[in-house]
């Protein structure tokens, strides 16, 4: 059962990412992009990292589409239905897929003794979230906050700043 | 049961296909998207681990968790700021084609 769930989540991942780095057209792109996003919070669901499938759902499949959405729609050009992609994609394509192949291999060589799949709960995550990471969550804070700044200043017309 | 295996080659499969994206599309906003491709592949990796190797030796606590909500904040940070130096890029330049930006290229 828990095969047959990968294999289909699986499929759906490799098959939505392969969409976004093929398809002609930009709207589509993200659309591709949104099955491949969900379909990896199905898999975490697998992993039993339920609060994690959660996140990736709210934050990649609600806000980070939508605001990529926005931008593909603020910058459209008349060339978004049909673009092109470099001169080098065969280069691109060849060590990419060299990459894959050493990652793979690696991994199909490491045999590291594993228990079976199981999860916090929790109350567990948040304990180390709030203690033992109760540092870097704060940066991670201040990171999103220098971000939003950062990014308003950047996107502003530039008329009112006296 | 699905092994560790299973997923980290799935994840290798996945930040191949991002990494490709990066090298091969022209618009800012794709490569911004292949970019998520690859932090996800990341995603899947770590919390794969952190499910298969809970409390042995030093992967314990489930912090590969933990790191993956550190990836996906920060992920969320850049592309609010990516979007909006792509937004400036098309105010200026009228284009969102990296291989069109070539100002500072000597």
């Amino acid at each position: 059962m828990s095969w047959f769930l990968f294999i289909i989540l699986a499929f759906f991942t490799l098959a939505g990412g392969l969409g976004v780095v093929v398809t002609r057209n930009v709207v589509h792109a993200a659309l591709f992009l949104l099955v491949s996003l969900v379909a990896v919070a199905g898999l975490y669901l697998i992993l039993f990292a339920e609060f994690l499938a959660l996140v990736q759902v709210l934050i990649y499949g609600g806000a980070i589409i939508i605001v990529l959405l926005f931008a593909i729609m603020l910058t459209r050009t008349a060339e978004y239905p049909y673009i092109s992609d470099n001169k080098q994609w065969p280069l691109a394509a060849v060590a990419a897929a060299a990459v894959g192949v050493v990652l793979g291999a690696a991994f199909l060589d490491s045999n590291i003794p594993e228990t079976s799949p199981n999860s916090p709960a929790f109350a567990d995550l948040a304990n180390s979230l709030f203690t033992t990471w109760a540092i870097p969550f704060e940066v991670a804070s201040l990171v999103l906050l220098v971000a939003l700044i950062g990014a308003i200043i950047i996107a502003r017309t530039g008329e009112d700043n006296r | 049961m699905v092994p560790l295996v299973a997923f980290q080659v799935l994840s290798a499969a996945l930040f191949a296909i991002g990494l490709y994206g990066v090298m091969a599309r022209r618009s800012a906003v794709l490569i911004v998207m292949s970019i998520e491709l690859m932090l996800n592949a990341v995603n899947i990796n770590l919390i794969a681990a952190a499910s298969h190797l809970d409390g042995m030796g030093k992967w314990a606590n489930f912090d590969g968790q933990i790191i993956a909500i550190f990836i996906i904040t920060v992920a969320a940070a850049e592309v609010g700021l990516g979007m909006a130096i792509i937004l400036r890029m098309y105010r200026n330049r009228s284009t969102v084609n990296v291989d069109e930006i070539n100002l500072m290229k000597w």
